[in-house]
């Protein structure tokens, strides 16, 4: 369904939301979901670029097993560098407060978020955060890792800590927000006619990670407040010399970052979903399976926590415990993989940009997802966990799912978002080589893992140099693979082709207005009659002209 | 007297979405609040169960009877509140103004008696550090970080619900509330019932418990 | 064992390859024969979803308890040692390992062991959380500060092998390496003889009791009552307050770091703290030595 009639008329009237004010000011202090959403992909991507220099250091550093590119305690500092950014500031809002913000208006027929005076506040508490973080990097940073393990961080390391830890403290109270908007603007913003059932997967997904975001984050508040005060005052909570409990820590910070991680992959799973039924012209095969699926690993995913502590001196009938959980959380993402591939089963399948995205998607976050089953083994982790191993398997979640997931998403629904259509064949290209690139650097760490190579390590054992260097490798390619589209992306604000309102024919709400968008969305609140998919019409079509051919 | 029409947010097709909406998000809020103090419970109740002896010791040194008397505090401010809830909800602005103040009074009750009895901990040497009343290995001072840390928190959440209410009140006082829209007068009441079950979790762990061991 | 572990990650390997191959090759039939434009028979199936999608839960579900089972029943042999075994300590320390033998001789990032025996280590650190992994044994556990855990393995062949920390413990973490050197029984003999000092732990351990006083109050003819050692190890230990607790090495050094925390039933709150006067090494010698005592009977049982 092409933009016509009344729907152009008011595209050419009206103005849309980024013609909509041109003032700093109608930007920094704006309640409309979709300018946060790029105020958060502006944000996101600096956050980004610092972390992917600082992994662009690591690897060039560890091209030689005894490398001298930076000291010990640089190196010990970039990776925490990192992994703080990657987590907290680039992967938790990726999707979620950059597309969720975004399109989950618009996805339910509504005019904005539940609280958009809230939204907007989030993104002032995720930005002081940032900038607190960034702060402690300028200032000489911090070597703890993202995960802080104390006693180191609470009395030993001699870095800016707590600085980076209240950074994290405030970001992550805009998350909590964040999650908090959508859960109340999903359960009650539906236009009519849009019942739990009629709402598009990616609403599904982002109803389950704003539930994580909610329950999940304020225990890593909690735990990095403790921390903070057992390393100003030496309270005795996690110091064993005063009584206290190491491994304390270990649990309150895993209960809150194992869920962390599907808040992480629940959004990527739920553009995925969006893109193979929009490309394959199909519903998604068994809809109500994959929109449960996404509740069910966000409930399961609580109770998984101890699999990061399988050495940590826990009781090894905890272990087991966990472990059987463990296993078992991996079946409700296993039946998102087999549902995503039988829609493909007679669908009617093209290989846009987006497409491709998700198909590089559902290949490596099935291959992260069974090395997980390696980790999930008990007697294997003993041996895998903290090495390269365990590195190789949450990149390939988080980079060959997630960052995929995103981009994927971001081609998608770049009409939308900027009024301009981005260069195809680019982005096809930058797609592949992304996928080549990711490929040459993760998996030679699986391997590498399991002959014993640990992480956190700038210094290692020479027989392990062989696939250093075909990751550092691969990672010069991936870079490439992620330059293309910022290069793209941004000419095709001036030069891509003018979007009409559906330029993928796609169903869904958020396409039934124009490229961009006006700020209010909808002149009427849309009333919802069909179920959600719904291409069968034209695939009837499309089957009459087979059979009449 | 006419009736109040609150202001319509542009997002909301209706008052009744509206109204809805800020429940859930006060709620959905609450949940978070649960978990954010959960970690503090998680701790106490791990260290009790490991020094069960010297949280004993400690824990008889809190002041009992001030603590008692503040969760009695708390209790009747939560009936005042609810009393003001009633009062919005049958149009009575009079009682609903007098009631919010009443509430606002036993807060204030309580962060005074509380900032009594924490005068009162540091003469007696309950603050952790070097003039802790137990010093060389004794895990006293740790059942006391966790009796500051807690009830400060707490604290802290009362003296934004008073603040809230002294708000709500104002706005009642003006004639901002009737019978058929009330919303921030329930969710402040909400709020402030939240806030004094934390306390009566609160009360029993750091005051009751091997109180006569 | 370690041999196990790798059967075990072959099985992973190749039901991991079952199932991509499971994802995969159904993808690219689909994605070729259902091309945009490519004339297919598209005609949509009449299939009861629920029935299929019941078979692909049921089926992975049962693959995973089975797996579970699989690894946890290996686990708990890897985490069980035999009852003999050759012990050894270890202590992590910022940024080393440093190994004392029963028979004495001490070791630095190094451990020498004899072929064909079931080695134990117990372990601490003295600061933070390290890791004490032995690749090619396939084995891993982290040394916590404040508690002792152990680790055991069987070398068969002669060789050396790394050792690694393998949790992040600060600037010189992963220079924190060194070998394991597996011996042919009568070269580690030798060897041990030819370092050996002049005390075992156990004797250092009585010398260490002497040294620091504990045998003031906890030896015979003392004014202080204090509990006799003697028998104590091992055993039940009734607590001030009811409780009743193993006397086993974390006891016992909690006993001697922390002793107001836990006091034996019948006895006052008299005996000062240790903390800082004793080393990680010299508490694993003092142990070893009131270990040596468990096995003798306490003199008021004698009588």
């Amino acid at each position: 369904m092409n933009a016509t009639g009344p729907i152009k008329a008011m595209a050419e009237t009206e103005k849309n939301y980024l013609t909509a004010g041109h003032t700093l000011g109608s930007w920094l202090f704006t309640t409309d979901h979709k300018r946060i959403g790029i105020l958060y992909l502006l944000s996101i991507l600096l956050f980004f670029a610092v972390a992917a220099l600082a992994a662009a250091v690591m690897r060039i550093e560890l091209l030689s097993p005894h490398g001298h590119l930076v000291l010990n305690e640089t190196y010990n500092k970039l990776f925490t560098l990192h992994g703080v950014l990657m987590v907290w500031f680039f992967l938790i809002p990726s999707i979620p407060a950059v597309l969720g913000n975004f399109v989950i208006p618009m996805m339910l027929g509504a005019r904005d978020v539940a609280f958009p005076k809230l939204n907007l506040l989030s993104w002032y508490l995720f930005m002081v955060g940032g900038v607190l973080v960034l702060y402690s990097i300028l200032v000489g940073g911090v070597d703890t890792g993202w995960t802080f393990y104390t006693p180191f961080s609470s009395t030993y390391s001699n870095t800016h800590v707590i600085t980076m830890a209240t950074g994290i403290f405030i970001a992550g109270f805009g998350s909590i927000l964040t999650g908090l908007n959508f859960i109340i603007t999903i359960q009650k913003m539906r236009c009519p006619g849009m019942t739990w059932f009629r709402m598009p997967l990616f609403l599904w997904s982002l109803y389950a990670t704003s539930l994580i975001l909610v329950l999940a984050t304020p225990v890593l508040a909690i735990t990095l407040a403790l921390m903070a005060l057992e390393r100003i005052w030496g309270i005795g909570i996690f110091d064993p010399k005063l009584g206290g409990d190491p491994i304390l820590f270990q649990h309150l910070f895993w209960f809150y970052s194992h869920p962390a991680v599907y808040i992480m992959i629940l959004p990527g799973m739920g553009v995925v979903s969006e893109l193979i039924a929009c490309f394959a012209r199909k519903a998604i095969f068994g809809y109500e399976w994959v929109a449960l699926a996404s509740v069910a690993i966000a409930v399961l995913g609580f109770l998984v926590w101890g699999h990061h502590m399988f050495v940590s001196s826990q009781s090894i009938y905890a272990g087991m415990v966990f472990s059987l959980l463990s296993y078992i959380v991996a079946i409700p993402s296993a039946i998102k993989v087999f549902n995503w591939t039988a829609t493909l089963y007679k669908g009617s399948i093209s290989f846009e940009t987006p497409m491709l995205y998700a198909l590089g998607f559902i290949g490596l976050f099935t291959i992260g997802g069974l090395t997980g089953l390696f980790l999930a083994a008990l007697a294997v982790d003993v041996h895998v966990t903290d090495t390269y191993f365990v590195v190789a398997h949450f990149h390939y979640i988080m980079v060959g799912g997630m960052v995929m997931g995103f981009m994927g998403g971001l081609h998608y629904w770049w009409p939308k978002i900027s009024g301009r259509m981005y260069p195809e064949k680019l982005g096809q290209l930058a797609a592949f080589i992304t996928f080549i690139g990711f490929n040459l650097t993760f998996f030679p760490q699986f391997i590498m893992g399991y002959l014993g190579m640990p992480r956190r390590y700038h210094n290692y054992a020479p027989e392990f140099q062989i696939y250093h260097v075909l990751s550092t490798a691969g990672a010069s390619i991936l870079g490439v693979g992620y330059l293309l589209p910022v290069i793209y992306l941004l000419w095709s604000l001036r030069r891509g082709k003018k979007a009409p309102a559906n330029p993928w024919n796609a169903t869904g709400l958020e396409w039934q207005t124009p490229s961009p968008p006006p700020v209010r969305n909808f002149e009427t609140t849309p009333v919802v009659i069909t179920e959600p998919y719904d291409y069968s019409t034209e695939l009837d079509e499309k089957n009459a002209e087979v059979e009449n051919a | 007297m006419p009736e109040a029409s609150p202001a319509l947010a542009e997002q909301f097709e209706n008052l009744e979405q509206q109204r809805e909406a800020a429940r859930l998000g006060l709620w959905t809020f609450l949940a978070t609040e649960i978990l954010f103090f959960g970690g503090l419970f998680l701790g106490y109740i791990v260290y009790r169960h490991a020094y069960p002896h010297d949280f004993a010791v400690a824990g008889k040194r809190t002041n009992v009877f001030l603590g008692g008397a503040n969760t009695a505090v708390l209790l009747t401010s939560s009936l005042t509140m609810a009393l003001a809830v009633h009062a919005a909800q049958e149009n009575r602005t009079k009682i609903l103004v007098r009631c919010l103040l009443l509430t606002i009074f036993f807060g204030l009750v309580f962060l005074g008696v509380k900032a009594l009895e924490y005068t009162q901990d540091i003469h007696e040497h309950l603050l952790p550090g070097p003039s802790f009343f137990a010093q060389g290995g004794s895990r006293a001072e740790l059942f006391f970080y966790f009796y500051w840390a807690m009830t400060a928190l707490h604290g802290f959440h009362v003296l934004v619900g008073i603040c809230v209410l002294g708000v709500v009140a104002v706005l009642s006082a003006r004639g901002h509330y009737s019978a058929g829209y009330h919303n921030l007068v329930e969710l402040t009441g909400l709020y402030w019932h939240f806030v004094d079950i934390i306390w009566i979790f609160l009360y029993p762990l750091l005051y009751l418990i091997d109180r006569h061991s | 064992m370690a041999g196990q572990v790798d059967l075990l990650y072959l099985g992973l390997t190749l039901i991991s390859v079952f199932y991509l191959a499971l994802i995969f090759v159904p993808m690219t039939f689909c994605l070729f024969k259902y091309r945009r434009g490519r004339p297919a028979d598209r005609t949509p199936i009449r299939l009861k979803t629920w029935k299929v999608e019941i078979i692909w839960t049921i089926i992975p579900a049962f693959m995973m308890l089975g797996l579970f089972g699989w690894a946890a029943d290996l686990y708990y042999q890897m985490e069980r040692p035999p009852a003999s075994a050759l012990e050894a300590t270890v202590v992590g320390k910022q940024w080393m390992w440093k190994i004392q033998h029963a028979e004495g001789n001490r070791e630095i990032n190094e451990l020498h062991v004899p072929a064909g025996r079931t080695i134990k280590l117990t372990m601490t650190s003295e600061d933070v959380i390290h890791s004490f992994y032995l690749p090619a044994f396939r084995l891993k556990q982290d040394v916590v500060p404040g508690r002792y855990v152990t680790e055991w393995f069987r070398p068969t062949k002669a060789g050396s092998y790394h050792i690694f920390c393998a949790e992040f413990c600060g600037a010189d973490h992963s220079m924190m390496g060194g070998n394991i050197i597996v011996m042919a029984p009568a070269d580690y003999q030798t060897w041990l003889n030819t370092g050996r000092p002049s005390d075992n732990l156990v004797a250092s351990g009585e010398r260490l009791f002497r040294e620091l006083g504990c045998s003031g109050c906890h030896a015979g003819g003392t004014i202080i009552r204090a509990p006799r050692l003697e028998g104590v190890y091992g055993k039940p230990v009734p607590l001030q307050g009811g409780q009743i607790v193993m006397a086993d090495d974390q006891y016992i050094r909690d006993s001697i770091l922390l002793p107001a925390s836990q006091i034996a039933a019948g006895y006052a709150n008299v005996m000062p703290s240790y903390q800082g006067r004793i080393s990680e090494e010299q508490l694993f010698q003092v142990i070893a030595y009131i270990k040596d005592l468990g096995d003798k009977q306490s003199p008021e049982e004698g009588k």
